[in-house]
């Protein structure tokens, strides 16, 4: 064995040195879906970063006369019942719903995750943290955001700005009202996982709890997570223009995709253009990040990525 | 506008001119409404919100009913009193009804004055909790004199002395089914709260609260021939777009009450050729109220917005007169109300008498209101917001949810922002807002905002209690839990000087010198309040449906004896 | 098993208890007042009478005590009378909603037909579709019918109900008039006519309920399937001669389920909280309404016991997840 072992690794640092990484990429190029995912997402995120710059209609102003247009040279996406051009509005309003949908999914998944496997690989720690999952089932939602937002609103605005203070009060909302789905489902996972053999294996070897989390569960537990994930954007994006359209979110003159859907669905027979393009945006968001995720999936499947 | 409105007018009228033909009771079969806020009890004695009133105005009634003109007409009672005919004595402290004679309950009982005896004593109860109460303000006794005849004296003269068992929610209940039910007991009469017996065209089958009520014709009603529907299905809940829609597009549902939308929404649903939208005016104004106090959080909590600390800048008339004169009122109700709306400079658009004709603020005039804010001292900044004594002109403007509100917030934000202030919008759950929670900084009696805008109104035809919601002492401060009616913190002694000549005044001319003299100190003379749009309320209803007269004195339903299907 | 599941269902009560009580203080805390939706024309002093009527003036904690005993001790009772048509809750003050000033529990079984007739059929063809296509999907990734798959239920996931209904209101209501747009909660089933008024008034809300379920469930399905796909004991069962349907729909998805039946155990609960958006968008008229209401209307109450019998489904249905997951997988040990 010992023997043997130097042919190969020479073989291999020969071929320059090839981290893990870039077999994961490697991988994830040949998966069509997951380019195809990234490419019309890179697109959203340039349309509503780059965009603004190079169309620069203000979102908020208003050409009264020129209300209720359909699509057309001047306004692309048309304009709303008070002249608002929909074009700009789009843009802006995208920044904050992706801005919004990432962060407070990324924030619900950790937060799920860490209580899952925790409750799931450590056995005493697991009836404090389901009760504790099951308390956070049983809340009602509006109260808690509303008691939220009376507690805090104030203080964060003063603190961080107005804009910026909703921004983090709308994120940690949706993130602790959000995680408790994927922490039920990881713990399931992990329960299982544990009396798998090489979970078996490699604590008889004496390996500590982080390093068994971190190398031998996680990785085993990560496509559920990734479906949690993309479920999770589009549940914050709509989540959040709930909140605006109760007045617990940005002013109600701030656009977001989320908002625009909900003030365009009683246009619904007039302009329907103005419920297909914030309809069409989130769809492809989630679309697209759903493919992202497959293809991080295989990619991060050392089975699959052999073949 | 104006020509549109008044055809408007024409449409309703027209629609009640062939009244109802030689019809017999229930001969029209069923009749479907909906209303997207559901009832949930049919007793406007233990709850004042406008769809409960209404539901339960198809079945108990009040002696008398205002119509669609404000003018009192005999319900139960035989005639309306008046001093002319003997019926308020010339001291203006009594006033005596009579019954119409034979009438009889759902239940066949004969109604008599110990029926209308017994709905005073139960609203008055003091454990019962009656949303009604303020009705039998200054009322010292009501008495049955006999059968048919009650007589109702007042604490001191009282010029209008109809306040008591008239409109919507002054209905008369029976005594044998709520005997039981005085004070503490009062809510946990479910049946009869949910199935009130009454003497109205229809009778409850079934009343699933938030939900759907079921009624029939009532078979003893007074009008042998009426009502002309045998049965009605009430159903409650969703939202007024998808009520409008089952009545104009559907043709699922007959009546749709309060369609709340934007105009283009509602023009685009009868064009459909399913039904109308019908519209009347009433005394509903959407305003600006602005705060004379400082509402800055860098206060203490319990004197931020109060007396102690006058606002930085709205306490100065011409930063108020300013703000009112960069809005386009004429654009404002194209843009939000259409036909349900005119512009409008008081708070008292309604009835004649009372209303203010001084159109002054309806013209826009840029201007004019940068030049007022010149001559105040106000400098623009590099930034274009203007300063004075290095103070920013910075308003936060606060509303409940409600898209037609949201859109006007960013119409006048965009004026105003013109005007070079610096304008932060903010909108409340309206469960919130309009909630008198003390401990939640966002409702609008607390009013932690530089101006909220919201809409308000006064019952019957009479405005004196609501002018008087601006007396000084009735604001809402941390010493009344809150709770009061002057939410701007208005404070003049001239005001209240004149509100107690309005309480002594009889004449009907004088008192309306005095009540438009009122309106006009808080409106145009001082712009205390920016009164912006007169709402009017529209309905919609099928084709199909006859002898809709829409009423905004009292419930919508008050004639629903009279409709008919049209064949 | 057995003993967790005892051990389990002991912890429940004073979980129960507690959960009961931060939601009360949760409801303490929040902003808001039972009269808010009266009229501006009631002054305030009729308005503090009228919540001195509703019982408002007594401390919170005296508040909370009546609630739990309302609710674990006279409504029992009441349930009983019912049933053997005793009289031992008689004269005894129910829970009583500030909105209706009746008891709470009534309303809720007035509630509870609509709710379970379509959010609960809704469900069940939601779960139904699901599982076969997740199933598919992942058996055959890639496919067109993957794709296809794939490319519906997301879109079906991220279209809010709220747009959805809307929609199938406007073209199927009111172009072409097939479905009635407003559901009629008194419809009684008693012949083949009103069974099929009944169907047709379904249809819409349990579509669009059963697409958005379907599209969550049958993505965790397909994943898991997948991971599982490329075991080692798949290949093992293979190379055995095992037929190819006892491969995949025995051991694949008998080891697939766990997250599935997580997702599936979580939704369970949420069938009796109603579908808000839905039961809205259709007035249905359900449980789901009759919360969103009481919340706006600041009915605390009515929102308390629905909050409260909605957290004991919670735990019942997550502690039945749990024991399923012993089933699908003996290895997995509770003690």
């Amino acid at each position: 064995m010992t023997e043997l072992a130097p042919a190969p690794s020479a073989a291999v640092a020969a071929r320059a040195p090839r981290s893990q990484w870039r077999d994961v990429w490697d991988q994830f190029r040949t998966h069509r879906g997951a380019l195809f995912g990234l490419l019309v997402f890179g697109a959203i995120v340039l349309f509503t970063v780059i965009g603004p710059s190079l169309w620069t209609l203000d979102p908020k102003f208003i050409a009264i006369r020129a209300r209720d247009l359909g699509m057309g040279a001047d306004h692309p996406f048309g304009t709303d019942q008070l002249g608002r051009d929909i074009f700009a509005r789009m843009m802006a309003g995208g920044r904050v719903s992706l801005a919004v949908g990432l962060t407070a999914m990324t924030l619900s998944i950790c937060l799920g995750t860490l209580i899952g496997v925790v409750a799931g690989y450590f056995r005493r720690l697991e009836g404090p943290l389901m009760r504790l999952t099951d308390l956070f089932l049983a809340l009602p939602l509006l109260p808690l955001l509303l008691v939220m937002v009376m507690l805090f609103r104030e203080s964060l605005a003063r603190r961080f700005g107005p804009e910026t203070g909703i921004f983090l009060l709308i994120v940690v909302a949706i993130g602790i009202t959000s995680w408790m789905q994927t922490a039920r489902i990881v713990r399931g996972e992990v329960l299982a996982l544990k009396e798998r053999e090489f979970v078996l294996a490699a604590r008889s070897i004496g390996t500590p709890p982080r390093r068994m989390i971190l190398r031998h569960i996680l990785p085993n537990v990560l496509s559920p997570i990734l479906v949690s994930a993309t479920l999770g954007i589009a549940t914050a994006i709509i989540t959040e223009s709930a909140l605006s359209f109760l007045g617990l979110g940005f002013p109600p003159d701030f656009p977001t995709w989320g908002r625009l859907l909900f003030d365009g669905v009683d246009y619904l027979q007039q302009d329907p253009e103005r419920v297909i393009w914030p309809g069409v945006f989130i769809s492809l968001t989630v679309l697209s990040v759903n493919f992202i995720g497959d293809g991080l999936r295989d990619a991060l499947d050392p089975r699959i990525r052999g073949r | 506008m104006r020509l549109k409105t008044a055809l408007w007018g024409a449409v309703a009228l027209g629609a009640f001119a062939p009244a109802a033909a030689l019809a017999e009771r229930g001969s029209d079969g069923q009749v479907n409404i909906i209303y997207w806020q559901a009832p949930s009890i049919l007793n406007p004695y233990l709850s004042g919100g406008t769809k409960d009133i209404e539901a339960a105005s198809m079945v108990i009634e009040p002696l008398a009913r205002y119509d669609q003109n404000g003018v009192l007409v005999p319900y139960l009672a035989a005639e309306i009193p008046t001093v002319e005919n003997g019926g308020v004595t010339p001291d203006l402290t009594a006033i005596t009804w009579k019954l119409k004679p034979g009438l009889v309950w759902s239940d066949g009982s004969p109604v008599t004055t110990a029926d209308v005896v017994f709905t005073y004593e139960y609203c008055t109860h003091p454990e019962g909790g009656c949303a009604q109460l303020s009705k039998f303000d200054g009322v010292s006794a009501v008495e049955a004199v006999d059968d048919l005849t009650l007589k109702i004296t007042f604490e001191r003269p009282t010029p209008v002395p109809y306040g008591p068992f008239t409109g919507g929610q002054g209905p008369v209940i029976q005594k044998a089914q709520f005997a039981n039910c005085l004070g503490a007991a009062a809510p946990g009469c479910t049946d009869a709260n949910f199935k009130p017996v009454g003497t109205g065209p229809f009778r409850v089958t079934d009343f699933r609260p938030n939900d759907v009520i079921q009624m029939e014709a009532n078979p003893n009603y007074r009008d042998p021939a009426k009502p002309a529907f045998a049965t009605v299905t009430f159903k409650g809940g969703g939202d007024a777009a998808a009520a409008g829609r089952a009545v104009l597009e559907t043709g699922e549902f007959d009546y749709a009450w309060n369609l709340q939308l934007a105009p283009s929404v509602i023009q685009g649903m009868v064009a459909a050729g399913k039904g109308q939208a019908v519209s009347a005016f009433g005394t509903l104004v959407e305003r600006i109220e602005t705060n004379l106090t400082d509402p800055s959080p860098d206060l203490a909590e319990g004197e931020r917005s109060t007396l102690k600390h006058p606002h930085p800048f709205l306490s100065d008339p011409l930063v108020r007169k300013a703000l009112s004169m960069a809005i386009d009122r004429e654009l404002l109700v194209e843009v939000g109300y259409g036909q349900a709306g005119r512009p409008t400079c008081t708070i008292v658009p309604s009835p004649p008498n009372y209303a203010s004709t001084r159109t002054d603020c309806f013209a826009q005039d840029m201007a004019g209101a940068n030049a007022l804010l010149d001559q105040a001292g106000w400098v623009r900044g590099a930034d274009g917001v203007r300063v004075k004594d290095g103070r920013r002109l910075a308003i936060l403007y606060q509303t409940s949810t409600n898209a037609v509100r949201q859109d006007f917030q960013a119409l006048v934000k965009q004026w105003w922002t013109e005007l070079g202030a610096e304008v932060e919008l903010k909108n409340v759950s309206a469960s919130v807002f309009f909630g008198g929670d003390p401990g939640s900084p966002d409702t609008f009696q607390k009013f932690y905002a530089d101006v909220e805008m919201y809409a308000n109104n006064f019952d019957g035809t009479d405005p004196q209690n609501y002018l008087a919601n601006y007396r000084c002492g009735n604001e809402p401060r941390p010493e009344t839990g809150w709770q009061g009616e002057n939410m701007n913190r208005y404070c003049d002694p001239a005001y209240d000087a004149l509100l107690d000549e309005l309480a002594r005044t009889a004449n009907f001319e004088e008192r309306g010198r005095i009540a438009r003299q009122l309106a006009e100190m808080l409106t145009v003379d001082s712009y205390v309040v920016i009164p912006l749009v007169d709402r009017g309320r529209v309905s919609a209803h099928s084709n199909s449906l006859g002898g809709v007269v829409l009423n905004t004195w009292d419930s919508e339903l008050w004639n629903v004896a009279d409709w008919y299907r049209i064949k | 098993m057995l003993t967790y599941t005892l051990r389990r269902l002991l912890t429940a009560v004073p979980t129960l208890i507690f959960i009961s009580f931060v939601i009360f203080l949760l409801l303490e805390l929040a902003p808001g007042d039972p009269l808010a939706d009266q009229p501006l024309t009631i002054p305030a002093e009729v308005r503090e009478r009228m919540r001195t009527a509703m019982g408002l003036d007594a401390p919170a904690h005296v508040r909370y005590w009546k609630w739990l005993v309302q609710f674990v001790w006279i409504e029992p009772q009441v349930i009983l009378d019912g049933w053997l048509g005793t009289g031992l809750a008689a004269g005894e003050e129910r829970i009583l909603s500030w909105q209706f000033r009746a008891p709470v529990f009534d309303i809720i079984w007035q509630r509870i037909p609509q709710t379970l007739n379509v959010v609960g059929i809704a469900y069940l063809v939601g779960v139904g579709i699901a599982l076969p296509i997740g199933i598919v999907s992942a058996y055959r990734q890639y496919s067109w019918f993957d794709q296809i798959g794939t490319f519906v239920s997301m879109v079906g996931f991220s279209v809010p109900t709220f747009f959805t209904g809307v929609l199938f209101i406007v073209i199927f209501s009111v172009k072409l008039g097939w479905f009635p747009s407003i559901y009629d909660t008194t419809l009684r089933v008693t012949d083949w006519s009103s069974f099929l008024r009944q169907v047709s008034q379904m249809i819409m809300p349990v579509a669009v309920l059963a697409l958005y379920n379907a599209a969550q469930i049958s993505r965790f399905m397909r994943s898991s399937m997948l991971d599982n796909l490329n075991q080692d004991y798949v290949r093992t069962a293979r190379a055995k001669g095992m037929a190819e349907g006892t491969v995949v729909l025995v051991h694949v998805l008998r080891n697939s389920l766990i997250p599935v039946v997580t997702v599936i155990a979580l939704g369970v609960p949420t069938i009796f909280a109603g579908a808000i958006i839905t039961e809205q968008v259709f007035k249905v008229n359900g449980l789901g309404q009759l919360l969103i209401t009481a919340i706006q209307a600041n009915d605390l109450p009515m929102v308390q016991t629905l909050a409260f019998v909605f957290a004991g489904l919670i735990i019942t249905f997550n502690l039945v997840a749990d024991v399923i997951y012993g089933i699908l997988d003996p290895r997995i040990r509770y003690d």
